[in-house]
């Protein structure tokens, strides 16, 4: 749907985004995720035709959004970071204006219209101006107007910010509907709204992709693998000692110990935790020891994105100049220039490799 | 083109702008034509309409400020770069947005030698001859303050911006006579006027190498002109002052003379300035 080939955007000296390569297929909702300034607006912003690129390629629906940005541009509903209104207009005025404007047939608009308003629950404010509208409802005005026109992609630039609450669930769920006929991109820097929406997730660092995958797969990436909380009558060292039995566990952290009860977090690695929770349950019991809360927790995202945006700071520094000389690899190949999700694999297995080189060369 | 017209249209009439634009151009007229043509007993409307050619300083800013600067503040300007239109098909939309809300008074305007021909003897073709000219000066000052409105984020600051260039205009003709008109002068001025042009042209489109190569062209025809005869030189730069003020020009149909090269460079002049328009957008899609 979406081909995003060597993209790159310079603002002066400043590198805002450094050879970006990805594909969108459609019908998911993909998350672009990044700290404040990471580069996912600008991204945006290229691939719906409102910045033009330094240099690479995006094409939408085969169409190169630079040569023929009337057919790409019909394809693509997007809604700026700061949804683009004019306050003077009512709600329906504005989104009339977007329908003639995406060459829409005067007879077509109202129904279109109506279709719209429906889909975005603004039926109670259509008439009203839109300098008197509540946020979350300019909001809404902002997202139906990216859907005037059914457009095969609808891109969102951060749709929750600055929402209350109740209005980020009800502009998620709406995000959710979306996503049944459409193909949408939402950027966002809350790592627990994408986990919550987004099939897939983007990953971009200090402008470059650093992770490209389905959500479930992210987790399995983290060198740390997912790990199981347990709460129990027993010492630190009956502790250790029962899950020593216990074969699939890589290592046992006591956290907390007072006197009665102790807390525990257990890393499982690559072991499925639920089976790993089956185990301690029985370990537990034929030592005879109470077992109160056992809670296997499944790597977030939160935790995936620190340590892929640690690793690129660090892979980008010494450390990777080290594993560079060591191996011999020529400059070039620096891991980030490869696209997609090689990257991920490849920057996430240099950071291990980092480490393990740099304790041999010690 | 057609949506952004009917667009920016009714923004205009949603807000006051567009009828305080007309209000006060057809209060001048009513006043001008009470000084002229009531009291003093004339019956050249001319001379009313090059009376309140005057108010254009203070009207174009006024109309043109928000065009794209307010787009630009709030980035609605976005939403026009997302959607399938073409940035010629936003700039021409918005200037004839502006055409229509001017032309509107200046219909009504239309009506006042007709009225005043009931009781007098009123030489209708130079009447409407200089209606028509006052029309393309005031597009050709509009699409000067639509630019200026393209280069900034602020409104008043393009206001400000558009005063001060409508006022050069008007005056440029008065202030040629204090430009020195010798030689050295004419070099060294011009040379200053090319270096302009070439700071603009590579300030406002997306080659740099094009500004240089305007200002070296334009300088070598200076040295050129200075080689093969220098007498053309002579008074050139105040001569060029007096024929680039669009008000001086105007004053050749207020005396009753239908100029048509008046006509053609007011034309010249809107395309000019659309062009600049749509090049400093496109700049600004390039930049960010």
């Amino acid at each position: 749907m979406i081909e995003v080939r060597n993209l790159t955007k310079r603002y002066g000296s400043h590198l805002a985004v450094s050879d970006l390569s990805f594909d969108i297929t459609p019908g998911k909702i993909y998350g672009f995720l990044g700290p404040n300034g990471a580069g996912k607006s600008t991204t945006m912003n290229i691939m719906t035709g409102c910045l033009a690129a330094t240099s690479g390629d995006v094409k939408v629906g085969g169409y190169d959004i630079f040569e023929q940005p009337r057919e790409a541009k019909s394809l693509i509903g997007y809604l700026p970071e700061m949804p683009p209104l004019y306050m003077d207009q009512t709600a329906e005025e504005y989104l009339y204006f977007v329908a003639r404007a995406k060459g829409l047939k005067k007879k077509e608009i109202e129904a279109e219209l109506d279709r719209v308003i429906e889909e975005t629950h603004i039926e109670n404010v259509s008439g009203k101006l839109i300098k008197h509208l509540s946020k979350g409802y300019r909001q809404r005005v902002g997202i139906a107007q990216a859907l005037i026109g059914n457009p095969e992609v609808i891109i969102l630039d951060e749709p929750t910010v600055g929402l209350d609450p109740a209005q980020i669930i009800e502009i998620r769920d709406l995000i959710k509907t979306l996503g049944e006929k459409h193909t949408v991109i939402l950027s966002s820097h809350i790592l627990s709204e994408v986990q919550a929406i987004c099939d897939e997730v983007l990953i971009i660092h200090q402008g470059k992709l650093v992770a490209f995958d389905k959500m479930e797969n992210l987790g399995k990436t983290l060198s740390s693998g997912n790990t199981v909380e347990i709460c129990c009558e027993a010492s630190a060292k009956e502790v250790k000692k029962i899950l020593r039995g216990v074969d699939s566990i890589e290592s046992v952290n006591v956290t907390e110990e007072n006197g009665e009860t102790c807390n525990a977090t257990v890393h499982v690695g690559e072991a499925d935790p639920k089976e790993v929770c089956r185990e301690i349950s029985f370990a537990f019991a034929n030592a005879g020891k109470i077992l109160l809360q056992l809670n296997p927790v499944k790597a977030n995202l939160e935790d995936v994105f620190m340590e892929i945006t640690k690793m690129d700071d660090v892979s980008g520094d010494s450390a990777e100049a080290g594993l560079l000389s060591d191996v011999g690899v020529p400059a070039e190949k620096e891991p980030t220039e490869k696209s997609g999700q090689d990257i991920n694999e490849i920057s996430v297995d240099d950071g291990v490799d980092d480490g393990t080189n740099g304790k041999e060369a010690e | 083109m057609i949506a952004v017209l009917e667009h920016e249209l009714s923004l205009y009439y949603h807000s006051m702008k567009a009828y305080v634009f007309g209000a006060f151009l057809l209060v001048f007229t009513g006043i001008g034509s009470l000084l002229y043509n009531i009291n003093a007993s004339v019956a050249n409307f001319e001379y009313v309409l090059s009376f309140i050619s005057i108010t254009f300083i203070a009207l174009v800013p006024i109309m043109t400020m928000r065009t794209m600067a307010e787009e630009r503040s709030q980035k609605t300007d976005q939403l026009l770069f997302s959607l399938p239109i073409s940035t010629t098909d936003i700039v021409l939309g918005k200037f004839f947005a502006i055409v229509i809300v001017f032309l509107i008074p200046v219909i009504i305007i239309c009506a006042y030698p007709l009225i005043f021909a009931q009781y007098g003897d009123v030489f209708l073709p130079t009447c409407y001859g200089t209606i028509l000219a006052f029309f393309f000066l005031g597009v050709a000052l509009l699409s000067m303050g639509m630019f200026v409105s393209c280069l900034t984020e602020s409104q008043s600051m393009a206001a400000g911006i558009c005063v001060v260039v409508m006022l050069l205009n008007y005056f440029c003709d008065s202030l040629s006579e204090y430009v020195s008109s010798t030689v050295v002068g004419s070099i060294v001025g011009m040379v200053f006027v090319i270096l302009i042009v070439g700071v603009l042209v590579s300030y406002l489109t997306i080659y740099v190498i094009g500004g240089i190569l305007v200002f070296v062209f334009l300088a070598l025809a200076v040295v050129g002109a200075y080689i093969y005869d220098s007498t053309v030189l002579e008074g050139l730069l105040p001569n060029i002052m007096e024929k680039l003020s669009l008000f001086t020009r105007f004053e050749t149909f207020v005396n009753g003379v239908f100029d048509v090269t008046v006509l053609v460079y007011d034309v010249s002049v809107i395309i000019f300035f659309l062009f600049l328009c749509v090049q400093s957008l496109e700049k600004r899609r390039y930049n960010g």
